[in-house]
This record gives C-alpha cells, structure tokens and sequence, in this order.
C-alpha cells in the first residue's frame, strides 16, 4: 500500500516505556492518504503509541521520521503538523466556536482564516447550532463532534485518534463515523486511529496492525488480517464476518 | 456596646471627615499590599504551575517546602527582613529598612508562598489529560502553561484572595522591617496596634472597621471577578 505513495511518517525501532511496560514497534510507516486501524486488547500499547508518535511521551529509543527526515516528535515544529483526538475529550472554558478555534489562535491565524476554518469545521461535524453554545454543556456525543471539529480544523497531516468514539450510543456513534469517515475522505488525511470496534475499523481504515503486549504482531490490509489473523484476538476480532470484509465506503 | 458603637461613630467621623492621617494611612495600606500581592502573583503563579506541570527529581520536597511557606510567621519574616535590610545586613546598602519597601518586600515574602502552594494544587486537579490535550493541538509549554492557568483560574483567583488577605491583616512584619513611622510607614495594622496599645479604642475600632470595609470590598470585586468565570 506505502509503496507507491509517498510516506508521510516512518517509525524505525521504537521503543516506549510507561509505568513499567515497554512498548516495541521495529518499524512502521504510514503514507499518503493511509489510514491505520491499531487493534489489540487493553493494555496492548495502543495508546502509548500514538502519544509517543504525537509526541506526548518521550520514546527511550528509536527514530520517527516526518517526510523523510528525522524529528524530534517533541518539537512544536512537529506537533503543529499533527494532532491527537484523545479518548475522553476534555472541553476548555468557552463556547463550542472558542474550542475549535483554540489550535488554531496557538498558531497566530489571521482572523479571516481562522473564522473561515472553524466554520467549515463546525459544519463538516454539524454542530454549527452549538457554535455559541458553552463547550461544558455539552453531551457525550456533543463533545466528540467538537473533539474531531477541533482536530480538523488544524488541517494537520497526520491524524491520531486513540478510540475516538468509545463509549457512545451506537446510533450517535453510527453518525460520528460517517462524519468522521467523510472528513477523512474529503481531505485524504493520513490517519492512525485504535479502535475496540471490528466494523469502524474495517469501514474506515485501509490497513490494520494488531498490537498485543506491545508488539505489533501483524500487519497487513483487511483481507490480509481476515484471512490469517495472528492470534486469538484477531481471529475473534474477524471470526463472524461471513465472507471478506466489506470494502471502505 | 458602648465602646463598638463610639468605634464604628469614630471610623464614620473619620471617614466623613476625610482625616488626612487616616486617609494617608489607608492610601499607603493599599499601595504597600496591593503591591506586595502583585509582585507575589508575578512570582507565585508561574512558577506555581511550572511546579506544577514539570516532572523532576525532589518535586514534592519542593512543593513541601512552598506549602510549609504557607505558614510562615510573619514575625519571623519581619525578622529575617530586617537582618538582610539591616546597615551592615547583605541588602543594607540599599537603605531600604523603615521604608514602605521594606513593608512591600516582607509582604511578598509571606504572599509568594501562599499564591504558589494554592495554584500548584489549582492546576494539579486539573486532569492529566488536558494538559496533553492542549499539547496536542500545537501549544508551546509556555502557551500550555498559560491555558492551564486560564482553566484553573476560578481556584487561582482564590489564591489572589488568599495571598491580598494575607499581606493587608498582617502587623508583625509591618512593624519590624517599617517601624510604624508616623506618615511614613504606618499602615492599617500598625496604627490599629499602636492605638490599642494607647487605649484609644475608639480610633483603634475605627482603623480596624476601616480596614475590614476595604479588604471586603477587594475581595468582593474579586468574588465577583471569579463567579464570573464559573460561566
């Protein structure tokens, strides 16, 4: 799949400690208009992994590379190029239009562009009803159409989702993911996400890499991982699909 | 009864009357601890949420310690301010002792502390991953840090409050790095004390009244200023 796209992001021998467990991912890479889906059981390592490559953790070894060159994921050179939508989105004091544009104002966007940008934001996930709305008012799935509105409205070119939907009703959660999966689509962004979901993962990503005791123990496309999955989890993760699993919207 | 109400009739005749000493008194209360409160909220805040926010070894001895500054006496302060501002002390060059300098830096030294523990627990309770959150979405430490303070600014208001009403009631520092000079360094507490000590209780009552009236309406304004950032 990398090979004929350029890679955005490159992960050589990577290695991640974090109260006691060590993370080790030898390589990975992610390209062009990709996305990921990091699957695995708790604990696994998922998360550690998208905070060491959002450089929210500080990897004990290893190299990431950013278009080619090595950076230092910590650098705010590479963090204004990337962001995370974390699992439980916390809402700054404000309205929802405050949220959004937070990124954004750390940045020093003209204001033009800035207004621009979180309107079209707002839209994209349909809450600009709330946009003058207080961002602590707001209910479950409320918030995450923020988180992911906020996220989006960076523009950045690489996306990191540590299991943004989790714990959601599934119809509003049916909802997100179509948000989510036509954001996606419209800007070809580059994406990593975990997910506990069999059919978000299989709709949404291209690849998936299966992490158990923080290693990754397969990757490959779907169809891959569906025909051979490497272990329990996996097989269980694919086992009643009935067929191939369904292409990507 | 009689003694209160000949105090509170006192403060009012004062009050009414514009009394120069007791205005100039009052004038220079709030300058010396309006002072020394900023000048602990420019040092307690940032570094309150550096503390608060950077991961190193002897952190919580350091936070002990700031939070043992929370009680410091201020006789004690008062104390080691006047050896250090003392003629032959290392600062006495200066020529700072017995001046309302002197008052300022004894008060900030009892502040600082105060303002510091309170904002290093108010940013502390914030959740962990706010903090990454914020990072996230391209923040420098510093602008991180910033946006913390804004988020945690409802108990950080409280530290101010804390920190005012620390340095505006206190009297044993005030006395001993001023020396209570009449139209020079007498402040609020110490012509309260002095009038005491003189048994003029009427005037004393009336400074105290005085003094509770201003730091209430401070703190109210403050109040004001923190509920409004509950929204």
């Amino acid at each position: 799949m990398t090979g004929e796209r350029r890679l955005v992001l490159e992960v050589k021998g990577l290695r991640v400690r974090r109260n006691g467990f060590t993370l080790e991912v030898p390589s990975l890479a992610l390209a062009e208009g990709d996305i990921l889906a990091l699957i695995g059981p708790n604990g696994a390592g998922k998360t550690t992994l998208l905070m060491a490559l959002c450089g929210l953790l500080k990897p004990a070894a290893g190299e990431i590379r950013f278009r080619g060159e090595a950076v230092d994921p910590a650098s705010l050179r590479y963090r204004r190029r990337i962001t995370m939508v974390f699992q439980e989105p916390l809402m700054l004091r404000g309205t929802v239009a405050d949220n959004v544009e937070a990124g954004l104002k750390l940045r020093g966007l003209g204001r033009a562009e800035l207004r621009e940008r979180v309107e079209e934001s707002l839209e994209r996930f349909q809450i600009a009803p709330l946009a003058a709305r207080s961002a602590q008012s707001l209910s479950g799935g409320e918030a995450r159409r923020v988180s992911l509105a906020r996220a989006f409205a960076l523009e950045p070119e690489v996306l990191f989702l540590d299991e943004p939907l989790m714990a959601l009703d599934p119809l509003i959660r049916k909802h997100i993911v179509r948000d989510l999966e036509g954001a996606l689509s419209h800007s070809r962004l580059p994406a990593v996400f975990t997910t506990h979901e069999r059919r978000e993962a299989l709709r949404l990503a291209d690849r998936i890499a299966v992490l158990e005791a923080g290693r990754i123990v397969q990757e490959g496309t779907k169809e891959e991982l569906a025909r051979r999955p490497p272990n329990e989890f996996s097989e269980s993760f694919f086992d009643d699909l009935g067929g191939p699993p369904p292409a990507r919207c | 009864m009689e003694l209160i109400a000949n105090g509170v009739n006192e403060a009012l005749r004062l009050l009414v009357s514009l009394d120069p000493e007791v205005l100039g008194i009052t004038a220079l209360s709030l300058e010396v601890s309006g002072v020394a409160t900023l000048l602990s909220l420019l040092v307690g805040i940032p570094v309150g949420t550096a503390l608060a926010l950077c991961d190193f070894p002897g952190k919580r001895l350091l936070i002990g310690l700031v939070n043992t500054g929370m009680g410091l006496p201020p006789v004690v302060v008062g104390l080691f301010v006047t050896v250090l501002l003392w003629r032959s002390g290392p600062l006495g060059a200066f020529g700072l002792l017995y001046t309302p300098a002197a008052i300022i830096i004894a008060q900030s030294v009892l502040a600082t502390p105060i303002v510091m523990g309170i904002t290093v627990a108010a940013v502390q309770q914030l959740p962990k991953s706010l903090h990454q959150q914020i990072l996230a979405l391209g923040a420098s430490r510093g602008q991180a840090g910033w946006m913390l303070m804004k988020e945690a600014r409802l108990p950080i208001l409280a530290a101010v409050m804390a920190g005012f009403g620390a340095v505006i009631s206190e009297v044993g520092a005030a006395i001993m790095v001023g020396g209570n000079i009449k139209g020079h360094t007498r402040v609020l507490t110490t012509a309260t004390v002095l009038e005491t000590s003189k048994g003029n209780f009427d005037v004393a009552i009336a400074l105290g009244l005085i003094l509770l009236a201003f730091t209430f309406v401070i703190n109210l304004a403050l109040t004001q200023l923190q509920q409004r950032g509950k929204a």
